[in-house]
């Protein structure tokens, strides 16, 4: 069991920035994210795109912005559950949480910060009729073990580097690898799709564009997909069918949290700490919902900051604290290190 | 500058009439999230940058659109229940010669 003062569910900027807030008050910090990455959206969605509106920043990298964050919450140690996504959450007695995730991982704190922007990013899937039944029989939307697809004959469909990827990768595993995508053109890195074009002349990978994969063909488990090209559709046999259209976020498991929900957010009843229906857990950033709200990442670290207050109240609700500055009070990280302002160098004159 | 008046159907197949201010830099997903055509959450996902299709739609008056850029087409080849009008609605943005336009939102694929 992994046991935190705070427990933050997802490591986008404004959870990241949940463990420097955490750490001046002396909260040690966890971070679950279903991404294999910190950064949510900054680093999965547009890396490499300019972000105007982070104060002090004229223009900032949004992967930069999370390398930044990352720098500025290392002395505070937090730890990380990366890939893994948080599915359920049991009160205890005394009030505390024990949040589980989908591989087992256990996790308890005092209090939960939500800070799982749109949701956790999960496959798309095409709308092929009745494709939920083939699901894990011959279907799968991420790979998770190449080597089930040894000797096997498999259908990869899908434009962007992930399908280029496996379907260079597969190449050397399966039988068969078929590349099924709408258009002749394809979203992925140069190189990869230079790859591929070298696979398809020799043979090693078969291609079939511009086409759309729009059934599935089978009883209990995948014989085969139908695939439309134009006019003509035709059956191909295959024992998976490999969709890879990327991932979208989907607010998932903490939809049944029992936290109110509006607008796809949860409901957070005021703005003076930003505490969900249920005392204890906390929603920050673009997760949360409140008259006049913003998604922006300057007003999730806003939310952030206030929320941590609250939460050092809930946890030691006898103690009294101020609010203080950190080019007065310094940086004291968890690793021992401390950063403060120089002291002035006073000198005499003889 | 005069706003403009476009006719969007929602995903429950209603017919809204709708001005849209063409001094504000706005584009059709924003105008629908501005008045609240379709559920937050379920449009505009990643922000405007025609990286996911959450806001596709279909247009149905004959209207001379702006071309596609690269990134949209591509987005569009990835995205579901493409038609040969669709366009991502982040990619539109409102300007007079849009009077009158007619689109209808595609399912959420969210």
């Amino acid at each position: 069991m992994i046991k935190t003062d705070i427990l933050i569910i997802g490591a986008g900027p404004t959870g990241l920035f949940t463990v420097f807030e955490a750490g001046l008050l002396k909260l040690k910090c966890h971070l679950i994210d279903a991404l294999p990455q910190p950064g949510g959206q900054c680093s999965e969605i547009y890396p490499k795109k300019p972000i105007y509106d982070i104060p002090a920043f004229p223009e900032i990298l949004a992967g930069d912005l999370v390398s930044n964050l990352m720098k500025q919450i290392e002395p505070f140690q937090p730890g990380f559950t990366l890939g893994e996504r948080a599915e359920t959450i049991e009160k205890q007695d005394d009030g505390s949480f024990v949040v589980t995730t989908n591989k087992g991982t256990k996790h308890h704190a005092p209090i939960v910060a939500i800070a799982g922007g749109l949701g956790s990013f999960e496959p798309r899937k095409p709308p092929i009729t009745d494709i939920a039944n083939f699901e894990d029989h011959g279907v799968e939307y991420i790979i998770r073990d190449p080597e089930m697809y040894r000797d096997k004959k498999v259908v990869i469909a899908g434009g962007g580097d992930s399908a280029l990827d496996w379907s260079i990768f597969l190449t050397d595993v399966a039988e068969s690898v078929t590349l099924v995508h709408r258009r002749n053109e394809f979203r992925g890195a140069l190189d990869s799709v230079e790859k591929v074009q070298e696979l398809k002349n020799v043979g090693k990978i078969e291609m079939v564009t511009p086409a759309e994969v729009v059934g599935i063909v089978g009883d209990d488990a995948v014989e085969g997909v139908t695939i439309k090209r134009g006019a003509e559709v035709f059956n191909k046999p295959c024992d998976h069918f490999i969709p890879l259209f990327g991932l979208a976020p989907k607010l998932g498991p903490i939809a049944d949290w029992g936290l109110e929900i509006e607008k796809n957010a949860i409901k957070v009843d005021n703005t003076l700490d930003y505490q969900t229906n249920i005392p204890g857990i906390y929603a920050i950033g673009d997760v949360n919902t409140y008259p006049g709200k913003l998604k922006l990442i300057l007003c999730g670290f806003h939310e952030a900051t206030l929320m941590c207050q609250s939460a050092y109240q809930r946890i030691f609700p006898d103690k009294r604290y101020v609010m203080k500055y950190t080019t007065v009070g310094g940086i004291d990280g968890f690793d021992g290190s401390r950063k403060e302002a120089p002291k002035a160098v006073v000198k005499k004159i003889e | 500058m005069k706003d403009i008046t476009i006719y969007i159907t929602d995903r429950n197949g209603v017919t809204h009439t709708i001005l849209a201010p063409t001094d504000m830099n706005m584009n059709l997903m924003e105008v629908v999230r501005s008045y609240e055509l379709a559920e937050e959450g379920t449009i505009g996902v990643c922000g405007g940058m025609a990286m996911c299709a959450s806001c596709q739609c279909y247009v149905e008056s004959d209207h001379e659109l702006p071309e596609m850029s690269h990134d949209e087409d591509l987005m569009l080849s990835e995205a579901f229940y493409v038609q040969d009008n669709s366009r991502l609605g982040c990619q539109l943005f409102i300007s007079p010669s849009l009077e009158g336009l007619q689109v209808t939102l595609a399912p959420s694929d969210v």
